[in-house]
């Protein structure tokens, strides 16, 4: 399908391994998740800790800004052994952030073997901005000016699309369900109930339009990935490995035009010539021209659904439908198993509460069970070509591609 | 001291310097616009311009339009955590959120609805004006702040 690793448009890393602890709320500390999944993700990869390479965490989220440093903390939690060892940071795409690390390392030839970390603990209730008097920071200023929680921008999109699109809190409620049938089969997720639509109509408004079952949680996980060269894997006895073809990571592109997390204005249209292309469509297409594929390639996706409407939202900026069209694919079914495109079969940020860090991680876990056949109640037949999606504050989003 | 000498010794003081000033009619958002390429900013930027083709720093203070027409709108059910000062010993009294979008600054612009507007009585493409507001209130300052009124509601 493509070329080995080693430079070009189609350089490809090998997935040699997936692991995770089970999303939930523990109350205990983010390393105990982290250690947990590495050595998950090294027993699947067949790999000995002493043998990685290299190391690279995604640090934990506090107040919007990263909290405690990754890398370093479960180097030593596994036991110190010399590894190159990374922290990286990237709100909601900082486990992306942490591949993109990793695959360029291995690319580069500065490491065969790389294992990614991402683990958190999140605190109860409304993600809230750091301590103390800080008016030059948006997102401090956002809660103190306006009171303008996660859930309110999200109630913003929501009822966006139902002036321009025409979509219905019905819609949205469709979203959770189909979700929620999957995250039921997952051991991995925190929610393993089926909801109905009047379970989700029935629980309480947190930000109009959305409902509390419309919007998703946070919660503690953590996931890991292990990560090499093709020439490693196909020594190490993998002949045919789940390949990461692609990673997006880059910025919106000024000006932007739909207001997003953390800001309380967009920026201004006049005078900056045509509209820019929109940030998330922007990461989808990034990440489709690296791996030379288009969305009729897709056997599976995996989005960002902080809520229903925002899942709605990726269809199109993935391009699965055109803009507008989303809430008929879900109808028809195209985003459920035995669908066209199933979306979420892990059941997304629905069934799974939001473990910032760990998040996009956990995506490429999914994708790569999927690829390998292994979903078990889950699992798309055939599925070979598969895409990540995540977007967060300050400007962060990222999409990975993965092969087999 | 009873509570109306309280209410007229407190200072009125902007939850944030710079972002708008005037009373009444006169009241209006504050932002900057670039000499150079002309693109506006709220939040201001006074030192840096955020056009990617553009190099300048020399940004001039502008009053933002005042009235714009409901981009979204949404509300909030529950108490927001802190840093929104809010009284735990009252019952949660939910507020609108109103992103408005200001024509000729082809820009959207975040802030809470008046008192006694709910997500009921808004549209999406109403139209709507900037006015002054009273954030919260502690021994020394009254903190003030905009707010969004739909047109033709008596203030």
């Amino acid at each position: 399908m493509a070329a080995d690793g080693g430079g070009g448009m189609t350089a490809e890393v090998a997935v040699l391994g997936a692991g995770m602890h089970p999303w939930g709320k523990w109350g205990r500390g983010f390393v105990e998740y982290g250690v947990k999944a590495a050595r998950a993700a090294l027993a699947d990869a067949r790999v000995a800790w002493r043998d990685v390479d290299s190391i690279v965490g995604a640090d934990t989220v506090r107040g919007g800004y990263p909290g405690y440093v990754a890398g370093a903390t479960f180097a030593k939690a596994l036991g110190w052994q010399g590894a190159r060892v990374t922290s990286v940071y990237a709100a909601c795409a900082s486990g992306a952030q942490a591949i993109d690390t990793a695959r360029a390392q291995i690319l580069a030839g500065r490491a065969d073997v790389v294992l990614v970390v991402g683990a958190d603990a999140a605190p109860k209730g409304f993600f809230r901005p750091a301590g103390g008097e800080r008016p030059d920071d948006p997102d401090w200023l956002r809660f103190r000016a306006l009171g303008a929680t996660n859930p309110a921008y999200f109630g913003l999109y929501a009822r966006r699309r139902m002036a321009v699109h025409g979509d219905t809190p019905e819609d949205f409620a469709q979203v959770k369900v189909k979700n929620a049938a999957m995250g039921a089969l997952n051991p991995y997720a925190r929610y393993r109930k089926r909801v109905t639509s009047q379970e989700v109509a029935a629980s309480a408004v947190v930000a109009d339009p959305l409902r509390l079952l419309d919007i998703c949680a946070t919660s503690d996980g953590g996931a890991a990935l292990v990560l090499s060269s093709m020439e490693f894997a196909r020594r190490h006895g993998a002949a045919d490995p789940v390949r990461i073809r692609a990673v997006s990571t880059v910025t919106p592109r000024y000006p932007r035009t739909v207001l997003d997390l953390p800001d309380i204005a967009t920026d201004s249209a006049r005078g900056a010539g045509p509209g820019a292309e929109k940030f998330r469509a922007s990461i989808a297409r990034t990440a489709y021209e690296e791996a030379g594929i288009g969305p009729e390639d897709l056997s599976l996706a995996e989005v960002y659904d902080l809520s229903t409407a925002l899942e709605l939202q990726w269809y199109e900026d993935l391009g699965l439908c055109g803009d507008g069209e989303a809430a008929k694919l879900l109808w028809e079914g195209a985003t459920a198993p035995g669908g066209r495109i199933p979306v979420n079969t892990s059941g997304g940020l629905a069934s799974f509460g939001e473990a910032v860090p760990a998040q996009a991680i956990a995506q490429v876990c999914e994708v790569t069970w999927q690829l390998r056949g292994q979903a078990g109640d889950r699992q798309i037949a055939g599925a070979r070509v598969a895409v990540t999606a995540n977007q967060g504050l300050f400007g962060h989003g990222s999409a990975v591609v993965a092969v087999r | 001291m009873t509570s109306l000498e309280a209410t007229l010794s407190r200072t009125r003081t902007p939850v944030v310097a710079g972002w708008f000033t005037g009373e009444g009619d006169d009241f209006r958002l504050l932002g900057t616009r670039c000499s150079a390429c002309r693109a506006v900013f709220f939040p201001r930027e006074d030192t840096y311009c955020r056009n990617p083709d553009c190099q300048s720093g020399d940004l001039e203070e502008v009053p933002l339009s005042r009235r714009g027409r409901v981009w979204s709108y949404t509300d909030s059910r529950y108490r927001p955590p802190s840093p929104y000062v809010t009284d735990p010993e009252l019952p949660w009294e939910p507020y609108a959120l109103i992103a408005v979008e200001l024509e000729s600054e082809q820009i959207v612009v975040l802030g809470q609805a008046v008192p006694g507007i709910t997500v009921a009585d808004l549209t999406v493409g109403m139209e709507v004006e900037v006015v002054p507001g009273v954030l919260d209130e502690d021994a020394e300052t009254t903190w003030t702040v905009w707010r969004w009124r739909p047109t033709g509601v008596a203030g």
